[in-house]
């Protein structure tokens, strides 16, 4: 079990007004697992993910990710099981600007401690050939198309080998054939071992994840396995026949 | 993260905004600039004035009438009337340490040629004033102690002087008239140069004292008395037998306060020292408020740089950066801007001391510890005022960095 959750609460206060955006959550996800985590706007999906992304701190409840009680950490423990173990694909792609693709990408490895810059660089370079970014690698985020930004980002969370993949709407601001694209990438990391959480509006995009969980005002309402998930490569295919 | 690493990432962010970066760096580089410039005039005026004492002779003992206020309170030179020509004849006579001893009976008066007219100080001196000084001839004779005797009518003219008022002719055996007094010319001290803040050093008329007293001034008093003692180690025993002297030929009762002040060149040295160092001092600390100031400039901008950057800042944050590595980031990037500021400031200091001693003639004498002392203040500065952003910066939540817009 990579992430698990028990009881998790989340309780947003400003002057005399609290929000619950979450109420008691239960949840655990194993190594290897594809999950897509759907509901309607404001149902707590992306405070869910901030928390499992340790971003942020539950208000109550537990959370352990591997074997770390994340409830208990301090912002520096927090910052570091970020750095290691998650890797944060955003819908706003939150690359650094006017810093190139490879400087994005090798960011990650310069906050873990020790790695000489030549390995850094490497590493760098072997995560954006991974998501199909091999050349490009000088260019800067506003010479990129959102597809490519995107891959950058990937690449970004993915060059610490992190052992679980969170993505908030990665697709949210890409049109749907590169959203297709973005997906075959998850589902070909997915296939290589690596556990995928995504956020989504999207039943289309949610049908190429193994597990579907629905939210609704903080809550789960369902959680489902997905027995015969699409394949995105295919669909891929297909949308180039139908150009042709 | 590695320095290096801290540092080009730190130049990346200083050379993206390069005017306000530039005009960031303009408070230290002016606060730097001022505190070498100052301490380099300040240490100028030092290093003029000990060359023109040390030009005064060694072995020199100079005695001025009017008491050694030991409580600070000083008459001007001259204020009282003590020293006499017997002063220094009883000085030569009687202290086995003194070498030799001249009065010194100053007047100004217009001194006319055949071909011009001049406005000069008259120094009247015994012959062994030259000695003292260590003064030369560049031709003609020096007048002797029977001319002290007779008051004889000779001069011996400075440079600048026979320049007035003979032009390139040689002046020796010409007739001039000081004051209306008719002198004969008898000698050309050799030219000793301009010197202190524009006073000309050879814009002078030696003559004998006695002839100065009673034909020019008509003062029964000299304004001061230079001695040369045997031996520069000797020098607090010569100044007790000079001391001791003077005290019995003025008949100063025992408990009495001296009626003159003894000075030999190396106290002259350490007061001259003493009184530029505070006027050196004072000046820096001017300067230091400037280096201050543009520290407060650097602090406002790496305010708003932290502001702008709070989303990147949250960027970072998610993909793992600690406070500490935040923290760092803006930190070595205000050190580096004040460093570089501080750096351009040693260049315009250098060069400025340069055009101010080649150009207007400024005497300014570059301290090279204040050079290390004004690079240090200056990262100091960097450290000291980057300090609060940095902190604010890395004491950001995440999560609200990343939402900032
Ligand atoms: N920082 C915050 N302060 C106060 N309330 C917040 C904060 N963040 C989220 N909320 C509230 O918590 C609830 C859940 O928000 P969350 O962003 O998790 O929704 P979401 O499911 O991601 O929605 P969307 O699909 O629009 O992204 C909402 O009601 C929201 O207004
Ligand atoms: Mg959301």
């Amino acid at each position: 079990m990579i992430v698990g959750i028990k009881n998790l609460t989340k309780t947003y206060t400003m002057g005399d007004v609290s929000v619950k955006a979450l109420r008691g959550i239960n949840l655990s996800v194993d190594e290897g697992e594809f999950v897509a985590i759907m509901g309607a706007s404001g149902s707590g999906k992306s405070t869910l993910m901030n928390i499992i992304g340790c971003l942020d701190r539950p208000t109550g409840g537990t959370y352990t990710l591997l074997s770390h009680n994340a409830g208990i950490l301090n912002r520096k423990e927090l910052a570091s099981i970020r750095n290691s173990h998650i890797g944060f694909v955003f819908q706003s792609f939150n690359l650094i600007p006017r810093t190139t693709a490879l400087e994005n990408v090798e960011l990650p490895v310069h906050y873990r401690h020790g790695i000489p810059s030549v390995k850094a660089r490497k590493l760098a370079r072997e995560s954006l050939e991974r998501v199909g970014l091999g050349e490009r690698i000088h260019h800067v985020p506003n010479q990129l198309s959102g597809g490519q930004q995107q891959r950058v980002a990937i690449a970004r969370a993915l060059v610490n080998d992190p052992a679980i993949l969170l993505a908030d709407e990665p697709t949210g601001a890409l049109d749907s054939h590169t959203s297709v694209e973005v997906m075959a990438l998850f589902q070909e990391l997915n296939a290589q071992g690596k556990t995928v959480i995504v956020v989504t509006h999207e039943p289309d995009i949610a049908r190429y994840t193994k597990r579907i969980i629905r939210m609704r005002d903080g809550t789960i309402i369902s959680d489902q396995k997905v027995d015969t998930p699409r394949s995105a490569l295919k669909d891929l295919a297909v949308l180039k026949q139908e150009i042709i | 993260m590695r320095v290096t690493r801290l540092l080009a990432t730190a130049m990346k962010s200083i050379l993206r905004n390069r005017m306000r970066s530039l005009l960031t760096m303009l408070g230290i580089i002016i606060g730097v600039a001022s505190v070498i410039d100052m301490v380099a005039v300040g240490k100028g005026a030092q290093v003029q004035i000990e060359d023109q004492i040390s030009a005064m002779g060694s072995n020199m003992v100079m005695i001025w009438p009017g008491a050694a206020s030991s409580r600070g309170r000083q008459m001007g030179a001259g204020s009282r009337q003590t020293l006499k020509l017997d002063d220094a004849e009883k000085l030569q006579r009687e202290c086995p340490l003194v070498t030799a001893a001249s009065a010194i009976s100053r007047t100004s008066g217009q001194v006319i040629s055949s071909s011009g007219n001049w406005q000069t100080t008259v120094y009247g001196v015994s012959p062994s004033y030259l000695t003292i000084r260590e003064w030369e001839l560049q031709s003609g004779v020096s007048f002797t102690e029977r001319d002290i005797r007779a008051s004889a009518k000779k001069a011996i003219l400075g440079k600048a002087v026979s320049e007035e008022l003979f032009g390139d002719q040689d002046p020796i055996g010409a007739k001039i008239r000081i004051r209306n007094v008719p002198f004969t010319v008898i000698g050309l001290l050799k030219s000793k140069g301009n010197s202190s803040a524009g006073q000309n050093q050879d814009d002078i008329i030696l003559a004998p004292v006695t002839t100065v007293m009673n034909r020019l001034s008509g003062s029964r008093w000299v304004n001061q008395i230079v001695v040369s003692v045997t031996d520069m180690n000797l020098m607090d025993e010569a100044q007790n037998q000079i001391e001791s002297v003077l005290r019995q030929s003025h008949r100063i009762p025992l408990h009495e306060e001296n009626d003159f002040r003894i000075m030999n060149q190396t106290e002259m040295m350490d007061r001259a020292t003493q009184m530029t160092g505070v006027m050196t001092l004072l000046l820096g600390a001017i300067a230091g408020v400037s280096l201050v100031v543009g520290g407060i400039g650097i602090m406002n901008i790496m305010l708003v740089s932290v502001t702008e950057r709070t989303r990147e800042i949250g960027i970072r944050m998610a993909i793992g950066a600690r406070g500490s590595d935040i923290l760092m980031q803006f930190l070595v990037e205000s050190v580096v801007l004040s460093v570089m500021g501080g750096v351009i400031g040693i260049a315009v200091a250098w060069s400025l001391a340069w055009a101010a001693d080649s150009f207007l003639g400024l005497r300014t004498e570059i301290v090279p510890s204040t050079i290390a002392l004004a690079f240090i203040f200056s990262a100091a500065v960097g450290v000291f005022f980057g300090f609060y952003p940095a902190r604010k910066a890395s004491m950001l939540d995440p999560i609200d960095a990343l939402r900032y817009e």
